[in-house]
């Protein structure tokens, strides 16, 4: 209930943002071209322009319910297609470092927690901050430079390699290859997060009782650690990994300019500068719709994890 | 305010700062953060900002993509300005920015969650909703839509990021504002007659002040990240050129296929110092405000 009534504000946010700020839409549709007022009339005609504000909203929602956001002013193709089209290159080069950012981070915010304040937890601690610190396209551009410019081990952008028709397997290979530096750019900007909340989170549980009581058992530290304390640490990483997904659509937008990896992230990045709104618009309401999508499966399996929480 | 509470005041600013003196980490963020203050407040006395200027670059017959070995001290760009300058007074904007755009995030944060704290009822739960649905648009397209239909200057920057970052701090002081308003002092002050702005202004303020701090450090963080990508994908004010645009048109210009690391390394270097200074001296902030937050226990 609330994650709907939160889409229809996203719904009638987005309408507003881009009717209000954009007083003349066919105007800037030819920006200073000379065209005759008669084709601009037809088109405020064609478009819904000449309506009241309420007929227009009406014929927004019945648009954005058929998923025609109108053609983008780059390419002239219908926006919806051209999402489509850079929704996997987006979904896989995010899904995979969101995974493995997670994993490798909880792992590191597991070790630094358990040997705190020695130069294990000084060194994950501090390593992962700077990472963390750092906007993540400058990340990229570094170590786009030093492994695909310097050295030549990589490939410096798009996701296959240029004339070549490979298919199936080799193709794999050969996007899997042109993914590399990204995915290592967008994990190592990530881990940050998940090692800091996993090792305050694991830090509140150590304080525990029953901890105490497991080791008054007589168990190992690494019985101990991964049955007793790890479980129970791990909620907020879950919650923070649920909501980080939301953002799996459109983590990446300065990353893949970066390395012209043809997803959503690029694909915005190009709207920016035309402002190819319609594109801006489009993409804008499927993000929020992302997230809100993720944060409603967050909330479902937290409660499930916790059964605490539903009694609240 | 009467002397008795000047005094009171003054000797907590001094038990914070002696908290703070023990913290490495704090301390060390604080050292970084002044050496970059110092740098752009300096900025005239550092390199002539004459030297942003292509025109004067080519007038002083300076060399092209010259790495910093041929042209002192970090070399030249593709229109033959020198990147000293452009790193010195890109310094300014990015911090000014930063800054402002922090003020702008937590006074809204600050009203709304004081407000819904305090007021409670049908306003909190209407405020809350909407912090609710702030909170889940996605906060970087958004900043790039709003900066994409407002226009680049660095005020519509500064506003951009205030009204996208301010709904976490509002939650944050909103629960601080309800536990302070649960406290004896609070009750006793209105059984004495003190009108709601009284009571906010003497009695939830001093004592929410010292979270907003902490929040706020470790807000410009955000705003300063935000507005370098934000530049970086051509939003950035074209007449004050950030660390941001430094990155944006050395990569535009193709200084990756060039090598051309001296371009785009000092600017993204001091956004990361700048950045983890003010992510140490706020963390540092928050354990002092909120000892059971300690994280190195």
């Amino acid at each position: 209930m609330g994650s709907l009534l939160t889409l229809v504000f996203v719904l009638v946010f987005n309408f507003f943002l881009f009717r209000v700020v954009q007083t003349d839409p066919i105007g800037s549709l030819f920006r200073g071209r000379d065209v005759p007022q008669e084709t601009l009339d037809n088109l405020r005609v064609a478009f819904g322009l000449d309506q009241p504000i309420g007929t227009q909203f009406l014929l927004y929602l019945r648009e954005t319910a058929q998923l025609n956001f109108g053609l983008s002013y780059q390419t002239r193709q219908p926006v919806w297609n051209e999402i489509v089209a850079a929704i996997p290159a987006t979904l896989a080069l995010v899904g995979i470092s969101s995974i493995l950012s997670a994993l490798i981070g909880t792992i590191g915010g597991i070790i630094a927690a358990w040997r705190r304040n020695t130069w294990k937890d000084h060194s994950i601690t501090s390593g992962t901050m700077v990472f963390y610190s750092m906007p993540d396209f400058w990340l990229g551009m570094i170590l786009l430079v030093i492994f695909a410019v310097v050295l030549g081990w990589f490939p410096v952008g798009g996701i296959t390699t240029a004339g070549s028709n490979e298919t199936g397997l080799a193709r794999l290979a050969d996007q899997a290859y042109h993914m590399f530096l990204p995915a290592l750019t967008l994990t190592l900007a990530y881990l940050g997060e998940y090692t800091l909340v996993t090792r305050s989170s694991l830090l509140d549980v150590m304080g525990e009782d029953y901890l105490t009581v497991a080791r008054a058992k007589g168990l190992r530290d690494v019985v101990v650690r991964n049955h007793h304390a790890v479980p129970n640490a791990l909620l907020p990483v879950v919650t923070l990994t649920a909501i980080n997904f939301g953002f799996i659509l459109s983590g990446a937008i300065a990353v893949e300019a970066v390395y012209s990896w043809p997803g959503l992230g690029k694909a915005t990045a190009d709207a920016v500068r035309g402002p190819d709104l319609p594109m801006l618009q489009a993409l804008f309401l499927l993000f929020s719709a992302a997230v809100i999508v993720f944060n409603l499966i967050s909330d479902l399996t937290y409660s499930w994890l916790d059964p605490r929480v539903e009694g609240q | 305010m009467t002397t008795l509470a000047m005094q009171r005041r003054r000797a907590t600013a001094g038990r914070v700062w002696k908290q703070f003196r023990g913290s490495k980490g704090g301390m060390i963020g604080l050292g970084v953060l002044l050496l970059f203050v110092v740098m752009a407040l300096a900025a005239p006395l550092l390199a002539d900002a004459r030297e942003l200027s292509p025109v004067f670059a080519r007038a002083q017959g300076n060399p092209q993509w010259a790495p910093p070995s041929e042209f002192a001290p970090l070399g030249t760009d593709y229109i033959r300005r020198s990147v000293w300058a452009q790193f010195v007074w890109g310094s300014r904007v990015s911090l000014f920015v930063g800054l402002a755009a922090t003020v702008l995030t937590i006074l809204i944060g600050s009203v709304v969650g004081i407000i819904a704290g305090f007021v409670g009822g049908r306003p909190d739960a209407a405020l809350m909703r909407l912090t609710e649905w702030f909170l889940v648009i996605p906060f970087l397209p958004l900043a790039i839509v709003l900066a994409s239909v407002l226009g680049r200057n660095v005020w519509n920057i500064i506003f951009v990021i205030g009204v996208t970052s301010w709904p976490s701090t509002a939650r944050l002081i909103r629960a601080q504002v309800l536990t302070v308003k649960q406290r004896l002092f609070v009750d006793r002050a209105r059984s004495l007659g003190a009108s709601g702005s009284h009571i906010v202004n003497h009695h939830i303020l001093p004592n929410v002040m010292g979270l907003i701090l902490a929040n706020a450090t470790l807000a410009v963080p955000i705003s300063i990240l935000t507005e370098t990508t934000l530049a970086f994908l051509g939003l950035g004010d074209p007449s004050a050129a950030s660390w941001g645009k430094t990155l944006e048109e050395a990569f535009v210009n193709g200084a990756l296929s060039r090598n051309a690391w001296w371009y785009f390394v000092p600017a993204g270097l001091g956004i990361l110092a700048v950045v983890l200074a003010f992510t140490l001296i706020g963390r540092t902030l928050e354990e002092i405000a909120n000892p059971r937050l300690s994280r190195s226990r």
